[in-house]
């Protein structure tokens, strides 16, 4: 078997094409034609030829250009013999469309209009961040949908159905119009979120799926400020889930239990994405146009002051959740500031401040609202009703060992 | 791309208003109608008779059924229809937000399936 020169495997090398280009590939095949489920198969089938061919005639100059024309090729083989309904001059168009020249070095990115496709708010809310982490990044379905709790059955249906609503119902795999841009924007952005958020819930790192889907959400939070470098609200999503990804060696102690915030070693937090995220943020907000994430992200950067001073600034972390408050009007922002209230004025006015919301009945089933309570109760030894919201919130939590800690705490007021 | 707006709404609301806000109403629909034709995005429309005048029409083993009333027995009722021609969802979801219809009911947009 001939190496790619350096000592890179043609299999390594195919993996890292796959990492960098695929959703280059995938959208620049599909601009057009909008067929992102055929823009796919005749990209894995390149793929294939790539690990057939590479080995035995070494690696090509230029992978991601070998594999676009290959993968053209295909894809035009399979539109022209699948799109019988579509007139012969229209799978023309679509063919001079996809021009390539071979020689040429750098592929146009068009990832972002993929991204505003898989985003697009035709296409059903839950299967956004699914179908961006399959388009752009090339996660097979199982994977996704472990890392969702969806059978791997669902999670696939789901996203052909959306592949076929995007190619059917003409959504177009461009960058909406400058006064579109921010509110299309917000969708894309709350979709990286999610798919972090899921990665984020395996504090541990154990589950490979989840732990990597952290990571996949970050890079497409740099495929997103790298493509639009002026939208502050991008800068501040990317900020937030890097302050966010430095603490996790710190959330679980050797024994692995959960460790909270509070109680986290700072040293342990990596300063080199703190570092980062702090000048995202810095940049975010030269451009004076505040939004959620860069609110959320200033939060976590008032808690990564402990580092320098020992302690969380809670004066600003306070001011910053009645932000966010008067901008989303979510519940979740009270229980997040009530936490921060006890720190600056005490528990019992933080459960004032708290109980403004408890009829809430998006709250209901909000663990850390449940969880929020029990220790605020348990501050100012209200024993009977801290005893209750634990149960509450150890009975809605899903992983065991944030219940296990909750247990503990319990087992505490008892005693 | 063809797309069909449907129009939906609640029928009641037109006889409720006043003759001069009806007059308005036609006119609002009118003058977008126009706007259609003149980018060239107008392909055809009709405003359909009250549901009072629908009759439903089913064929099950062998036998017709003819039934007096419309088929979906819902708040809104369909009321109307444009086809029109726009590059892709996007345009024909801004075509559909300018339809006099969605202040005042709901439009459906959906892709003409093309043989």
């Amino acid at each position: 078997m001939s190496g790619c020169g350096n000592g890179v495997q043609p299999r390594d090398l195919a993996e890292q094409v796959a990492r960098r280009s695929y959703g280059k590939l995938v959208a620049y095949l599909a601009a057009r034609t909008r067929d992102v489920t055929s823009a796919e198969d005749a990209l894995s089938e390149a793929f294939a030829s790539a690990l057939a061919d590479w080995p035995r005639n070494g690696c090509p100059q230029n992978p991601e250009a070998w594999l676009m024309t290959v993968a053209r090729r295909k894809f035009l083989d399979a539109t022209r013999s699948t799109q019988r309904e579509t007139a012969s001059d229209e799978i023309e168009q679509n063919a001079m469309a996809i021009p390539f020249d071979a020689e040429a070095t750098e592929i146009p990115d068009r990832r972002l209009g993929l991204m505003f496709a898989c985003a697009h708010p035709a296409i059903d809310a839950a299967i956004r961040a699914p179908l961006m982490l399959q388009a752009i990044l090339g996660l097979d379905a199982a994977r996704i949908a472990s890392a969702f709790l969806i059978s791997p059955a669902t999670m696939s249906q789901r996203l052909v159905r959306a592949k076929n609503k995007i190619r059917q119902a003409g959504i177009p795999l461009a960058i909406p119009e400058r006064s579109q841009l921010r509110h299309r924007l917000d969708t894309i952005l709350d979709a990286i979120y999610a798919a972090f958020t899921e990665g984020w819930i395996d504090a541990a790192g154990t589950d490979v799926a989840r732990r990597d889907l952290a990571e996949e959400a970050i890079y497409l939070g740099r495929v997103i400020t790298d493509l639009l470098p002026n939208e502050p609200e991008g800068l501040g999503l990317l900020a937030l889930m890097l302050h966010a990804e430095a603490r996790r060696p710190a959330r679980r102690n050797a024994a692995g239990d959960y460790v909270p915030l509070a109680q986290q070693d700072a040293a342990l937090w990596n300063p080199d994405m703190i570092a980062e995220a702090e000048s995202l943020l810095h940049r975010a907000s030269a451009m004076s146009a505040v939004g959620r994430y860069q609110l959320e992200a200033a939060i976590q950067s008032a808690h990564a002051v402990r580092v320098r001073t020992g302690q969380s600034d809670w004066a600003a972390i306070v001011q910053l959740y009645d932000a966010l408050f008067a901008l989303s009007g979510s519940p979740v922002a009270v229980v997040n500031r009530a936490l921060a209230i006890a720190e600056v004025h005490g528990a019992h006015q933080a459960l004032e401040d708290l109980n403004t919301v408890a009829a809430d009945p998006r709250l209901a089933e909000y663990q850390p609202y449940w969880a929020a309570r029990a220790e605020l109760l348990a501050r100012i030894n209200s024993r009977r009703d801290a005893h209750h919201a634990y149960s509450i919130a150890i009975g809605l939590e899903r992983d065991p060992s944030v219940r296990c800690f909750l247990e503990q705490r319990k087992m505490l007021i008892d005693e | 791309m063809q797309y069909l707006l449907t129009l939906y709404a609640e029928e009641s609301g037109f006889q409720r208003m006043t003759r001069e806000q009806q007059q308005q109403g036609m006119a609002a629909y009118m003058a977008y109608t126009e706007a259609l034709k003149q980018a060239g995005a107008y392909v055809g429309s009709n405003r359909l008779q009250p549901i009072a005048t629908a009759t439903t029409v089913r064929t099950a083993d062998g036998k017709t059924q003819v039934l007096d009333g419309p088929y979906a027995d819902s708040k809104e009722q369909l009321g109307g229809y444009y086809l029109i021609d726009a590059p892709d969802l996007d345009a024909a979801l801004s075509w559909a937000a300018r339809c006099p219809g969605s202040q005042h009911g709901v439009i459906e947009v959906r892709p003409i399936w093309t043989m």
